[in-house]
């Protein structure tokens, strides 16, 4: 291995610890992914346009790809492996799976962590906010009106 | 329960929605190397010399390679070839002294850490030599860019078409460069497993069966040597999954290093050589009679092939020149089709390749016959099509080595449910309303007819085994697209079980024999038909062997969510099929041990399903940009297995069609340099650009080629996205034949709606 100067870090990622060792230059998501084993945050474009690396730091929906693991220390991050409640899937992920919300799911995390984070500070969006909210993520298969459902529906449920 | 036919959720959407899918980036090997790709820079020039030493200095690179040290491999061959003679044009796995794209692999990097690879791969010094590029083969001058080939169809008397004709009406349209661009980048890895003696690759996709047979033979290695793993895809439409270079290398540096070899890709190289698509100009001629039949069409195109022929070779052209009829009669027709090199990224297919084009091209003219002859063009349309009794139509062209026959179809009831679902004279005369009121809208058609279930076969084997639980093991690779769903629900309809209890294996080359893979929309038609098969005849055993065991006949037995009983008896004996199976155990019975069965389906010819596209748009004269409100899709399928997947299918397709329409191209400066190399520049639809897609389901021509009936899915929703989204343009902007080109980007829109007249 090279002499390359790596850091130790601390990771809260779905309220468990993480004590890695990594490159300051080492993204979020790689860290995550790679040293975490926590392979749920995916990578489309690792320049911070396509979203399928959204997680949530602290609540609100970040890129991971567009972070570095180093500054993440203290944060509370949640990743799509902390959305269900043991084999209870989360209202987004089962509203997801009843509108057929996914075909390949690669990019399936990213707007699931999109619509939690933004769900949990906004529950009443209207539809409007919900699109422009949903247009910072891209999906390939979908056509988008299956995702555009299955958060609406979940919004309504996570009311209660 | 009857599955076929019901939106049952699918069963694999379990493990994407917890983020416990394993895709191809997911799979990390203990000490494994990291692969990198050093790519050319320039778009054509001559490799004066590629400095290695920098790169191989750095503690952690363990090799970097370049052509010389593989020159023993062959180049990649093509997976389809249809015209001879054309190996010359097939890719090295890495340049071989001469480049011939930004983008192409010139060396490759292999070291310990992926941060540490791209580190060394910057290292890696090239020296080129330029050459001139060629960007743009549609008018060359003589020896300025390479024709590969010609490729030629028709039928009829053209001559005697055009002669007779009281009016001829000519068009230039160009299709830009699009491409798939799956949410996933490509990505592969591979180890050697001694204990089995095999090279394995983890990433494969699409077409294993065939990839692994190629890695074989350009490895030197005996067939059984090599075995390919298909994990989850994250997106396939035609692109991911061919045989790449970097396949290949990943194997090739398994075997001489003796270490796992991970190859990730990222975005921009994906879109500078994963394979690019579309990229024609047809100039196109009809010559027709005043009401509006067509005599005759005449097409010259020109196909932008890149810097090689991959994997397809000139499958889009050839798909091109036999599909662009259509849904018409057109009693004369030939089209001439120029396959050029050029210095971009090599092309390949692209969900619906020949008939986005064709399509496009077709309706557009279409369109403007109507124009010219101040005819309504669903009449023209009406007109022209092919009346339902003259089905199956034969239209005296090959395509793919078989023989263009439209199976089944009633053309004019289609457009008779799209008018009726449209509303269509209620939309005309709102749409007249608003354009009086100073609104730029429009109204736009396609049809078009798709091709789907290519053969020649696929198979399937169902296998129940001493618990109960069913096992369908096909050849074919999911890409995403509800493979698991379809087959299961097909098998528990046949067998007799629940669908959710039925357990779908696919794209491992060690688990069946032999796969044609997934593509040409051709999943649910034969791997739906073979599953078909295998599982009656699994059926057939249980009974038989139950027979024994409930003494009753086998005619009289049924068999319901996994239990063997006499019909119309529920509550009397009965045994489940795990204990039916555990009857076959080896020396217990005779025949072949478990309760398992094949099931092969072979056909000859495609299905063809069909459908109309239809836009309404809004234009911003101003601004040149253009807001699709509706977006409906009729569609036939013959039978849906799964509704809910069907539309799925659709609306994604539409998605990227309308992606096509007006966003999506890749662009090359004249010395080309790549224009669009990520996510800013090579603009893809979000939910803000995406109407809901309006899809109208018909069942009304089932295809006579299959036990189910049914005709491919995967294609439909994009085929005519172009030409409706440009026809409802031109009819926004007054009928204008400057809607030519696609994308209709807002600086072209804009231009155009400049030139126009005010009104
Ligand atoms: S991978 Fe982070 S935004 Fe695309
Ligand atoms: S489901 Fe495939 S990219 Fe969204």
């Amino acid at each position: 291995m090279s002499n390359r100067t790596e850091v130790e870090v601390r990771l809260n990622v779905n309220g468990r610890d993480y004590r890695v060792r990594v490159e300051p230059r080492r993204t979020l998501a790689d860290t995550l992914r790679d040293n975490c084993g926590l392979t749920g945050t995916h990578l489309g474009c690792e320049h911070g346009v396509c979203g399928a690396c959204t997680i949530l730091a602290d609540g609100e929906p970040v890129r991971a790809c567009l972070m570095f693991a180093v500054q993440c220390e203290g944060m509370e991050l949640r990743t799509v492996e902390g959305l269900a409640d043991g084999d209870r899937l989360h209202p987004l992920q089962q509203a997801f799976w009843e509108n057929h919300g996914l075909q390949c799911g690669f990019c399936t995390p990213g707007f699931l962590m999109l619509a939690t984070g933004y769900l949990e500070q906004r529950p009443e969006p209207d539809e409007e906010e919900l699109k422009e909210m949903l247009s910072s993520n891209l999906c390939r298969c979908t056509g988008y009106q299956n995702i555009l459902k299955a958060v609406k529906q979940a919004a309504a449920e996570m009311r209660g | 329960m009857n599955y076929i036919g019901s939106s049952v959720l699918r069963i694999e959407d379990r493990p994407l929605l917890t983020g416990e899918g394993r895709f191809a980036a997911d799979l990390s090997l203990p000490d494994q190397l990291q692969m990198r790709v050093v790519r050319s820079s320039v778009a054509h020039g001559r490799l004066v010399e590629i400095d290695t030493s920098d790169a191989l200095a750095l503690d952690g690179v363990e090799a970097v390679w370049t052509h010389q040290d593989v020159q023993d491999i062959p180049p990649i061959d093509f997976r389809m070839a249809w015209v001879d003679g054309l190996e010359p044009f097939r890719q090295p796995i890495l340049a071989a002294g001469i480049t011939r794209y930004v983008g192409e692999p010139l060396a490759v990097v292999l070291a310990e850490d992926p941060y540490l690879a791209e580190d060394a791969a910057e290292l890696v010094y090239v020296e080129y030599e330029d050459l001139q590029p060629v960007v743009d083969p549609y008018q060359p001058e003589p020896g300025e860019a390479v024709e590969t080939t010609l490729v030629e169809k028709g039928y009829g008397d053209l001559e005697e078409a055009f002669e007779g004709a009281a009016e001829i009406v000519e068009m230039e349209l160009r299709v830009g460069r699009h491409t798939g661009v799956p949410m996933e980048t490509r990505g592969a890895q591979a180890w050697y497993d001694p204990l089995r003696s095999v090279v394995e690759m983890f990433g494969a996709a699409k077409v294993p069966h065939h990839n692994r047979a190629a890695i074989a033979s350009m490895l030197g290695l005996p067939l059984g040597s090599v075995l390919l793993r298909e994990g989850h895809v994250g997106g396939g439409f035609g692109i991911r999954g061919e045989l790449y270079p970097e396949d290949v290398l990943v194997c090739l540096a398994a075997l001489r290093l003796g270490r796992p070899i991970r190859w990730i890709e990222d975005r921009k190289e994906h879109l500078l050589a994963a394979n690019h698509s579309r990229d024609q100009v047809h100039r196109i001629r009809a010559a027709v009679d005043r009401d509006g039949w067509i005599r005759g069409v005449d097409d010259e195109c020109w196909v932008d092939q890149g810097a090689y022929l991959r994997t397809h070779q000139v499958t889009v052209t050839e798909l091109t020149t036999s599909l662009l009829p259509g849904p018409y009669v057109w009693p004369a027709y030939r089209s001439r089709a120029h396959v050029m090199l050029s210095n971009k990224t090599p092309c390949g297919t692209y969900r619906a390749p020949g008939r986005f084009e064709t399509t496009f091209v077709r309706e557009r003219l279409i369109d403007l016959i109507s124009d010219r002859l101040e005819m309504d063009s669903v009449g023209v349309r009406r007109r022209n099509l092919i009346p339902a009794d003259q089905m199956p139509f034969h239209r005296e062209i090959e395509a793919l080595g078989t023989e263009v026959t439209y199976d089944s179809g009633d053309y004019h009831l289609l457009l008779d449910r799209t008018l009726e679902f449209l509303d269509y004279e209620d939309l005309t005369a709102a749409l007249a309303r608003r354009r009086s009121e100073g609104e730029v809208v429009g109204l736009g058609m396609g049809f078009f007819v798709e091709k789907s279930g290519l053969g020649p076969f696929d198979g399937v084997r169902v296998t129940v085994d001493e618990a109960g639980e069913v096992v369908v093991t096909t050849g074919v690779a999911s890409v995403g697209q509800g493979v698991e769903t379809v087959l299961a629900q097909v098998c528990a309809d046949t067998l007799g079980v629940e669908a959710e209890s039925v357990r779908v294996r696919h794209g491992q080359t060690d688990e069946i024999a032999y796969g044609m893979g997934a593509f040409a929309s051709r999943v649910t038609v034969m791997s739906g038909s073979a599953t078909l098969l295998a599982a009656g005849q699994v059926r057939e055993r249980a009974l038989e062997t139950a027979s024994g065991m409930l003494e009753a006949a086998p005619q009289d037995l049924t068999i319901d969510r996994g239990r063997v009983f006499v019909q119309g008896s529920p509550d009397g004996p009965s045994v489940m099929l795990g204990e039916v199976a555990a009857r076959l155990r080896p020396g217990q019975a005779e025949g072949t041990p478990g309760l398992t069965a094949e099931g092969w389906f072979e056909v000859d010819h495609m299905t063809y399903p069909y459908g109309i596209h239809c836009a309404v748009v809004r234009v911003d004269p101003e601004s040149g940009e253009v807001t699709v409100e509706r977006f409906v899709v009729a569609y036939e399928i013959g039978r849906a297995v799964n509704p809910k997947l069907v539309e799925g299918q659709i609306a994604g397709g539409a998605a990227q069609g309308i992606g096509g329409a007006l966003l999506e191209d890749f662009a090359y400066d004249e010395s080309g340099q790549p224009l669009t190399s990520s996510f800013m520049d090579y603009l893809m639809p979000t939910v803000v650009e995406v109407p809901e897609v309006e899809v109208l389901l018909c069942e009304d021509a089932p295809s006579p080629l299959n036990p189910l009936g049914v005709k491919g899915a995967g294609e439909g929703g994009i085929t005519a996205a172009g030409a409706a989204i440009a026809n409802a343009v031109a009819d926004a902007l007054g009928g204008s034949e400057e809607v030519s080109c696609l994308p209709l980007s807002p600086e072209r829109v804009r231009r155009i709606a400049r030139s126009l007249p005010r009104p």
